[in-house]
């Protein structure tokens, strides 16, 4: 708290949310611009796990999708928290062919 | 042959209003004609803002609806002759008026004005359609919050598909301390975002809120630095080459005792 109190005195950026506001107005505008509805993406990610489902087990609460920008490339960026590898898959591969 | 400018925003409350009575009257003040077009009807607010509340008769929606000729609706500006506003209407709604109307109206006006400036509502629906239908160039209005330039985005994106290219952006309500101690996006974070022209920053400026309430567009007064901002993104529309103000200068003790002293 004092130290920052310092750095704004100095003038120094100690607080950043000018970053903070960057960067969500840069990820807003992404799904935005893509015109992706929250139910499209949705959809997406209950597909997502059913076909990940089947090779493991994941959180699907802390399971996250997103879309993100870099240079002129618009990509999907998916973060899957991973609760246990499911050690039968091959057996059921096996199974279903 | 006049030219017809639209100010948007998308957002409310990011001024709109104010942007458009002070360009309009820093134009008049060069011995342009100008005219005025308030299109937020059922809540008007220029007529307040340029303190001409008082001198309505007609409005927009007299006009369109034939209960008068257009020129009776005109009210002159107390200050500059050459300065015209069409009011909007209070008690009707924004169905009032049609985008061919204001198409007619727009072609009517063009040939007695050098730059008629149309005050958008905020939001995205009729009234943003019928604002824009008749103009030949677009301003977007935005402050430098998130909310305020995702929206600005939008109406970009709205502006280009209803084939108003290349709009040109003014960042109001900039505040440069906050950006110096990183709490507020800067001039180039919003302009690289948006992917537009800058026509100008405006900053913040407690003048602005005695000159509403006065009546009297800040760019009357000579002290103001949204005034002068003003002043200069005038100027740019007609074509000059204007830098951009000296944004830091404003904050220091003794810029503001030089300002007040009159010496710079």
């Amino acid at each position: 708290m004092l130290l920052e109190y310092i750095n704004r005195v100095l003038g120094k950026a100690a607080s950043s949310s000018r970053i903070h506001a960057r960067e969500r107005l840069r990820l807003v505008l992404v799904h935005d611009r893509a015109k992706m509805s929250p139910y499209f993406m949705n959809q997406l990610k209950e597909d997502l796990n059913n076909v990940i489902a089947r090779y493991m087990v994941i959180d699907f609460d802390k399971f996250e999708i997103v879309l993100d920008q870099s240079d002129k490339v618009v990509e999907l960026k998916t973060s899957v928290p991973i609760k246990k590898i499911r050690r039968d898959y091959m057996d059921r591969i096996k199974r279903s062919s | 042959m006049g030219e017809i400018i639209v100010v948007t925003s998308g957002k409310g409350g990011v001024g709109k209003t104010t942007t458009t009575a002070n360009i309009g009257t820093a134009l008049a003040s060069e011995g342009l004609r100008i005219i005025l077009i308030d299109t937020d009807i059922g809540l008007r607010n220029l007529d307040v803002v340029m303190g001409l509340e008082n001198r309505i008769v007609y409005d927009i929606v007299d006009v369109t609806n034939g209960n008068c000729r257009l020129k009776q609706a005109l009210i002159k500006d107390k200050r500059f002759e050459n300065l015209y506003l069409l009011p909007a209407a209070q008690t009707k709604d924004k169905s009032a008026v049609s985008p061919e109307e204001m198409e007619d109206l727009c072609r009517e006006l063009k040939e007695d004005y050098d730059y008629i400036i149309i005050d958008c509502p905020a939001g995205i629906e009729q009234g943003f359609y019928n604002a824009i239908a008749g103009a030949d160039q677009a301003i977007v209005v935005t402050t430098p919050e998130v909310s305020a330039v995702r929206d600005a985005d939008r109406i970009i994106g709205l502006l280009e598909s209803s084939d108003l290219r290349n709009p040109k952006l003014i960042i109001n309500r900039f505040r440069p301390r906050m950006v110096r101690q990183g709490d507020m996006m800067d001039i180039e974070d919003i302009v690289d975002i948006l992917a537009v022209d800058l026509l100008g920053v405006v900053q913040e400026d407690d003048r602005i809120i005695v000159s509403t309430n006065r009546g009297e567009p800040a760019v009357m007064n000579l002290i103001s630095p949204a005034g002068e901002a003003y002043r200069r993104i005038a100027r740019r529309i007609r074509g000059e080459e204007v830098p951009l103000m000296n944004l830091e200068e404003s904050y220091g003790i003794m810029n503001r005792l030089r300002r007040f002293m009159g010496l710079c």
